[in-house]
């Protein structure tokens, strides 16, 4: 059996990737694929959990579950967003979207 | 008993479907579905009097019923409840409710045809009856002031039913400002009563906290003044003579027959604390209805408008009936026997009579304005040729009022200048004074209309007409009513029969028989057939030398006594010059300055800073998000070392 250090490891790595990615890319497209790795890493991390602490247990694994269903959701949103954002301004660099203030 | 609910439910329910769905009835129908359900009122009230009336007596005297009672509003110790009571007064004013409710919605199917919003005048009418049928029949105090706001309402909507004359507009708003003003005092009498009595109910075994307190008068003084309110009692009358801008049916319904003595019955209901803690507080409402009295009476004697006449001759008899149940107690004594509370029945009796004659009155006066298109007496004369039911039953009424035997008015007017000669003799005098002044302002309002001075050029020009069907025949029935009344009082009241109205309605519930004290009768009989006798002589002719004569000797005095005594530019003086521009001017400086001058600093900081601080908002998704996380490492390092 793997340890469980080891997979906590990769989920961290993971949810930095991600938390850099968000924070540093420019393009739309990169920045949600950063969300679903962070969010990925949350799922790892209630699997791993759940059957460490719970083997008998199934409820970190439904909550994986429910996260993958709502990232889904939230990717179709949010390339309905980014084709509109393409629209307007032929582009789907985040820098684009600077006018939304004030 | 159990179906007296609906005499409540049933007109709710008719205002209910037509102020919804009015609009798409035709006017028939919107009428008849409100008639039809005033008429199914009618019958269960007439029904409950019936049973309540035959039902034996416990102890020589009626019992009080209470089919419904339910505690609406638990507040602590105290309670709100809502129900239904029915004791012998109660019982009576669902009969006079009704009836002259009834007679005023057939009435306007002649009077509104036609006319815009005749769905939703029945409607209000509808919201009216219900209103008052629940507050003569409420369980307790507090009850009552609930429905007691509600006529108010329904008499502020219908007193601006044409809503498109200022004036009707006008005084609407001064009913409904005056009335609330006194309502005020009522609510806060309500307060200390049940502050003090830890109870709202009529039935009065918790007032015996309060003995030989400061505080119970003071309560039911309170109250008085707001059924003074309500009644128009000087000084708060100023409201009723407005209220006549309204439609004539709901001046007969409203501001005669029913609303108007609200105040009366408000006494009547807390009688028995009046008489038990508070008996020296009752000449309080025996000055302020003997002054009320023969203030109105002064000011009907000059007016021109017909309808303003009648508001003053129904301000006038509501104190007369103030009156009566003030002077309940001969020698100041805390007792109730049946010729100490002779006040008590005159009272009561009066109402019943007046709400008929005088709803008799305004619905000919109806007639009259619906024949001649005008309130005013010089639009008239002579009618009596063109109008013969109206005239016959507007003579009939006039003769009730003015108190000459075998009419209603006499048996219940001879009753309360009796009591006031128990009383004192001084407001016997005073108040069969009044009586005389009654008659005379009466007769003279009847020859203006339908004799004196006619007005030919009118006349040719639009030939006045009988009013129709739906219109006499409430005149007929009420006509009818006061003159079977008026027979068999006075009948019983000189051959002294039982079975009168004195063996329903006395002050402790024990049967009374009638009988006229010869002297007090003869003399106020005279004393009218004197006043009717020089109102004929001075009014009735063609021309009316000795009235210009009269007009020419004293013109200040009619001038005064036309102008009300000046009492509307009295409270226009109070209102205006001291309590606006002494009081509401510096409080209204206070707030546009100081209160909101502090508000419109805070909204200028703000409004400042945020200038300042907005860069903060740079539109950067990235930015926001590391702020975010930053954030978020701050919390959780927070968490763990902290």
């Amino acid at each position: 059996m793997i340890h469980i250090e080891y997979i906590l490891i990769i989920s961290a790595v993971m949810m930095f990737a991600g938390i850099y990615g968000f924070l540093t890319r420019r393009s739309t497209l990169a920045i949600l694929l950063s969300i679903e790795l962070m969010l990925n890493s949350a799922d790892i991390n209630f699997a791993v959990f759940n059957r460490m602490l719970f083997p008998e247990g199934h409820e970190g694994y439904l909550f994986s579950l429910f996260t993958i269903a709502i990232a889904a959701a939230e990717s179709a949103v949010a390339i309905a967003i980014m084709i509109n954002l393409y629209r307007m301004f032929t582009s789907i660099g985040v820098e684009k979207l600077k006018n939304m203030k004030w | 008993m159990e179906y007296t609910l609906f005499i409540l439910l049933l007109p709710f329910l008719s205002f209910l479907l037509l102020g919804v769905w009015g609009k798409w009835l035709s006017h028939k129908v919107a009428g008849l579905i409100g008639t039809l359900s005033l008429a199914a009122v009618t019958v269960l009230s007439y029904m409950t009097a019936w049973t309540y009336f035959t039902a034996d007596r416990v102890g020589g005297i009626y019992e009080t019923l209470v089919p419904y009672n339910f505690e609406w509003l638990p507040m602590g110790s105290l309670h709100f409840d809502m129900g239904i009571m029915l004791d012998p007064i109660s019982v009576m004013m669902l009969i006079v409710i009704s009836t002259v409710s009834l007679m005023v919605h057939i009435y306007s199917f002649g009077y509104m045809h036609g006319e815009r919003g005749f769905q939703r005048y029945y409607a209000f009418l509808s919201l009216f009856t219900m209103s008052m049928l629940g507050l003569v029949v409420a369980t307790n105090i507090f009850q009552m002031y609930l429905f007691w706001e509600l006529v108010g309402v329904s008499s502020y909507l219908l007193i601006g039913f044409y809503f498109t004359t200022p004036a009707a507009i006008a005084a609407s708003k001064k009913a409904f400002i005056v009335t609330r003003f006194a309502d005020m005092f009522f609510l806060v009498g309500i307060l200390i009563y049940g502050y003090y009595c830890k109870s709202f109910g009529f039935d009065f075994d918790a007032a015996g906290f309060a003995e030989g307190s400061f505080m119970l008068p003071t309560a039911l003084v309170l109250m008085f003044i707001g059924g003074a309110g309500k009644s128009a009692m000087f000084p708060l009358h100023i409201w009723l003579p407005d209220a006549m801008e309204g439609p004539t049916p709901v001046s007969a319904l409203i501001h005669a027959a029913t609303m108007v003595v609200a105040g009366v019955y408000q006494i009547a209901r807390l009688f028995p604390l009046w008489i038990q803690y508070a008996p020296e507080s009752l000449s309080i409402v025996v000055w302020v209805g003997a002054f009320t009295a023969f203030y109105a009476a002064a000011v009907a004697c000059a007016q021109s408008d017909i309808k303003r006449v009648l508001a003053f001759s129904t301000i006038s008899q509501i104190a007369f009936m103030m009156v009566a149940l003030g002077v309940c107690m001969p020698g100041h004594e805390a007792v109730i026997d049946a010729h100490g509370s002779l006040g008590y029945m005159a009272s009561m009796f009066h109402l019943f009579t007046h709400a008929m004659f005088k709803a008799c009155l305004f619905l000919g006066a109806g007639c009259i304005i619906h024949a001649v298109h005008s309130n005013e007496m010089s639009a008239m004369g002579g009618l009596r040729k063109y109008m013969p039911i109206t005239h016959i039953t507007f003579l009939i009424s006039c003769l009730a009022i003015a108190g000459i035997p075998f009419f209603s008015g006499f048996s219940s007017k001879d009753e309360i200048i009796t009591a006031c000669f128990n009383y004192s003799p001084v407001v016997g005098w005073w108040m069969t004074g009044v009586a005389a002044m009654t008659a005379f302002y009466m007769f003279r309002l009847y020859f203006g209309i339908f004799w004196g001075t006619e007005n030919k050029e009118l006349h040719a020009h639009h030939t006045p007409h009988e009013a129709p069907l739906t219109m006499t025949l409430p005149l007929i029935v009420l006509t009818v009513i006061t003159v079977g009344v008026g027979v068999y009082t006075t009948l019983g009241g000189f051959l002294e029969w039982g079975g009168s109205f004195g063996s329903f309605v006395t002050a402790n519930g024990e049967d009374y028989t009638i009988h006229f004290e010869k002297q007090v009768a003869i003399t106020s009989t005279v004393i009218a057939i004197l006043a009717i006798a020089l109102a004929t002589y001075i009014y009735k002719g063609e021309k009316q030398p000795v009235a210009d004569r009269m007009y020419a000797a004293f013109p200040r005095l009619h001038r005064w006594a036309y102008k009300r005594f000046y009492m509307d530019e009295v409270y226009q003086f109070i209102t205006h010059r001291i309590i606006f521009a002494r009081v509401s001017k510096p409080i209204a400086w206070f707030d546009r300055h100081i209160v909101d001058g502090f508000f419109d600093f805070l909204a200028w900081g703000t409004h400042t800073l945020s200038y300042q601080i907005r860069n903060l908002q740079s539109g950067s998704v990235q930015q926001y998000a590391l702020v975010f996380f930053l954030g978020i490492l701050l919390v959780i390092f927070s968490v763990l070392f902290f």
